[in-house]
């Protein structure tokens, strides 16, 4: 009888073996790696323009305020605020304990230094959006208060934004205008490096407020322009998340199950800007002389086709500058079905049975189908709509002078519809294109600023757009899904509508 | 030879000059107003005011130019305009990517491309021959863009040997940066392989028919000493000059491949940095590259002139 032999080594193999596939795994695990549809502008908050910086920021700058995924007012580094009767001053109390990423104390002093910054810093791309707060008190170092020259209640879905974030007072008077090569915040994570169209590297804050939630050492953002390339980035294991996948992609990687994907409704929109009343266009433009073939030129759109043929079903289509499942889209104002009849009998009532306009659009390939299928759409009705494809930069100055009849633009949106609204319709507001200008619309929008109560602004923001869809200065089409693709062993994604992804409470399962 | 050197270089001047004002007027003729599109999506008009004063966009072209002329010979190519990085940084950042980018793609060329003419040549007629000129038909005719991305999908999505994108510098990982850099390298080589597979055979066919191969075989040499010492030496005088030329054609098809494999090299940065209008990115990139293509010239022709005796009369 043979006695087995000992099993000493086979045994040692055995207990190591789970080791040895997690010891690099683990490593990895630590780092998050993000990849951009695009490498991001200047990293200071107060000059910041593009969309994407706004992703890398929601990792490296803690704002006063923050939005959830129902599009809500939440806390940030504000703990807490409350309006004055007159709805004129806003009192914010401040979370204690935090601090900068160079250890500078977060207080009072700090909000008023960030506020002034973002209003006087020469180029600032907030001043706009902080135009009504007058002044800022420090009442003591916990609380501040924003004086607002008029009733401005979108400033809290601002203070959500850019305009929220706090850098360090110190760092930015050090600094000057070159903070945003080195910028400090209070975020989760801490700048580290940037290397142009390579990578923004941020590195965990061990002081932040609130570490609990924050589950990785670091995150890399590598923008890369090509979504076919992303893909293949994130499949291969380089990267961990990835935005904005293509629509066409979107089939392939739920049957394949390999990846997790999230698809949340935007909160911005697609939609064909009309010149009403712009320069000398809008003078022999046939969509300008009469609202009647306007409305026909809606009637014979089918905005679900569009969204079918153009984004792969991946976006809601809608009618309004919010998409019909948010709060204040105006539900006096439905979306029209497509009836060609009807379109037909308002062109002949206008007394042009045949229009013909050109339709600009920009070079990107959204753009050019919605454009082509517009145009085979309209043409049943009896439009004859010519395109003409002009670079991104030549459209917007088109759009600037007025020389367009329509134009191919989306919008990516803010989270409250004010920011949709009042720069698009209000009388000689800077993203006016259309020349719509109503004394009445006017009126109506202040008011809805200075509301505080959501049913009561939502009252105002239904006249508004009764009146204002009555003459389609916009034809809204639809509202795209942000369109996630990320690691299954990923875990905390949360769907918020600004499509910026929160690294607070995301974690790598071992 | 000092009075030729001389004079090559008083047309240095000029032609930089000339250049400089060549790049600069050029960028005028892009579409749309700068200023608008780095004032991002808010087009607030306070930012578009402001950024217009920055850029000097205000004042007349001249003037812009005196500017910008007078930073660049204070060695300062300005900061990019878009993230507020410093232009020098940024060039210095990326030559020496594209650099070995370049350099490890025309490495794979020579490596290809010679002894598959040398092959095809020798072989004539025979499916080696046949094999060989398929490949290079294949190179010369695929897009570096389209092979780039298959090549992510097969080695990196479905084998998850190579990674799909990025760059490590060699003095930090040699291994890595060779993985990373293997598939884009090949890429850019491939057509240029293909270039000097054609040329080699061609060059290789008629040296192998000239009398001094034949009286080598005659007087009893080894075909392989034949064919390496005598025709290869001769034939590749041709093919080092049409290489040499190739290699600019190497640095401009780095433009593509780098945005496939999201390699921060020359040609992503002006590539992104032409969509964004980072005019002071633009024009410092072109500025360096178009000095460097100078200068080389100037010292190929000096080697040239040291080379050949005939010259120096």
């Amino acid at each position: 009888m043979t006695r087995p032999k000992p099993t000493f080594l086979p045994a040692l193999l055995l207990a190591l073996a789970p080791l040895l596939p997690l010891a690099p795994m683990a490593a990895q695990a630590q780092t998050l790696r993000v990849g951009l549809a695009e490498d991001p502008d200047v990293l200071d908050p107060s000059l910041a323009r593009s969309f994407v910086g706004r992703i890398v920021f929601s990792g490296l700058c803690d704002k006063l305020l923050d939005i959830d995924d129902k599009l809500n007012i939440v806390p940030q580094l504000a703990t807490s605020y409350e309006w004055s009767a007159d709805s004129k001053a806003l009192t914010m109390k401040l979370r204690p304990g935090v601090t900068f990423h160079d250890g500078e104390k977060f207080d009072a002093a700090a909000v008023k230094f960030n506020i002034e910054r973002h209003k006087n810093l020469p180029g600032s791309a907030r001043r706009g959006e902080l135009a009504p707060v007058a002044s800022v008190d420090v009442v003591d170092p916990a609380t501040v208060r924003l004086n607002l020259s008029a009733p401005f209640s979108p400033l809290l879905a601002q203070l959500a934004d850019r305009a929220g974030m706090m850098v360090s007072p110190k760092a930015a008077q050090v600094a000057g205008d070159k903070f945003g090569i080195k910028p400090v915040c209070s975020g989760p994570f801490k700048f580290t490096e940037r290397i142009a169209q390579d990578r923004i590297v941020l590195e965990r804050y061990p002081q932040y407020w609130n570490k609990d939630a924050i589950h990785f050492d670091k995150v890399i953002y590598t923008p890369i322009p090509d979504a076919t390339v992303r893909l293949a980035n994130l499949r291969s294991g380089q990267l961990d998340f990835i935005e904005r996948v293509a629509p066409s992609d979107m089939e392939k990687i739920l049957a394949e199950k390999k990846l997790k994907t999230s698809r949340i409704t935007e909160i911005g929109y697609q939609g064909i800007t009309v010149n009403l009343a712009k320069g000398d266009k809008a003078k022999t433009s046939v969509l300008a002389r009469d609202p009647r073939i306007r409305e026909a030129f809606e009637l014979s759109l089918d905005r679900q086709g569009l969204v079918q043929v153009v984004m792969d079903n991946e976006a809601t289509a809608g009618n309004q500058w919010v998409a019909p499942g948010n709060a204040y889209y105006a539900k006096n104002v439905p979306m029209p079905k497509r009836d060609i009849a009807r379109a037909k009998a308002l062109l002949k009532e206008a007394g042009v049975p045949n229009p013909s306009f050109t339709l600009v659009t920009p070079t990107t390939s959204d753009a050019q189908r919605i454009a082509l299928v517009v145009q085979a759409m309209t043409r049943e009705a009896g439009f004859d709509v010519k395109i003409q494809s002009t670079e991104f930069a030549t459209s917007l100055n088109m759009a600037d002078k007025g020389d367009f009849e329509a134009l191919v633009l989306s919008w990516s949106g803010r989270a409250d519809p004010d920011g949709n609204l009042f720069s698009f319709h209000g009388c000689k507001q800077p993203l006016n294109y259309t020349g719509y200008c109503d004394a009445e619309t006017d009126k109506l929008l202040d008011q809805s600023r200075s509301l505080r109560e959501p049913a009561e602004r939502k009252k105002v923001f239904e006249q508004i757009a009764a009146r204002v869809m009555k003459e389609r200065p916009i034809v809204y089409l639809y509202h795209r899904n942000w369109l996630w693709a990320y690691n299954p062993k990923l875990t905390g994604i949360r769907n918020i509508p600004d499509g910026l992804l929160r690294v607070s409470g995301l974690s790598m399962a071992p | 030879m000092f009075e030729y050197l001389v004079k090559r270089i008083a047309t240095l001047v000029p032609t930089l000059i000339f250049v400089s004002m060549l790049i600069f007027g050029l960028q005028q003729l892009l579409p749309g107003d700068p200023a608008k599109i780095l004032a991002g999506e808010d087009q607030d008009p306070a930012v578009i005011a402001y950024l217009r004063t920055k850029l000097h966009l205000d004042e007349p072209l001249p003037v812009r130019y005196a500017y910008w002329v007078g930073g660049v010979l204070r060695g300062d190519l300005g900061e990019s305009i878009r993230s507020q990085q410093p232009v020098t940084e940024l060039v210095w950042q990326k030559l020496p990517v594209t650099l070995e980018l370049a350099l490890l793609a025309f490495a794979i060329a020579l490596v290809i491309g010679i002894p598959a003419g040398i092959v095809s040549a020798v072989g004539r007629g025979t499916p080696w021959d046949y094999a060989a000129n398929v490949f290079a038909l294949w190179g010369l005719s695929t897009p570096n863009f389209w092979l780039g991305i298959l090549m992510i999908l097969l080695f990196s999505v479905q084998l998850g040997w190579l990674p799909a994108s990025g760059y490590v510098s060699p003095f930090e990982d040699l291994g890595a940066n060779l993985a990373a850099m293997i598939m884009p390298a090949f890429v850019l080589g491939n057509a240029i392989a293909a270039v000097l597979m054609r040329h080699t055979r061609s060059a290789m066919l008629q040296v192998l028919s000239a009398d001094y191969v034949r009286t080598a075989r005659a007087k009893g040499l080894s075909e392989r000493t034949v064919v390496l010492k005598h025709a290869l030496r001769n034939a590749l005088t041709p093919i080092i000059t049409l290489g040499a030329l190739e290699l600019g054609t190497l640095l401009s098809g780095a433009v593509l491949t780098e945005q496939v494999f999201t390699i921060p090299g020359f040609g992503k940065l002006i590539v992104d940095s032409v969509f964004n209008r980072d005019y002071s990115v633009v024009q410092g990139v072109v500025l360096v590259t178009a000095s460097a293509y100078i200068l080389l010239n100037l010292l190929a022709d000096m080697a040239y002139f040291l080379v050949n005796p005939r010259l120096r009369r």
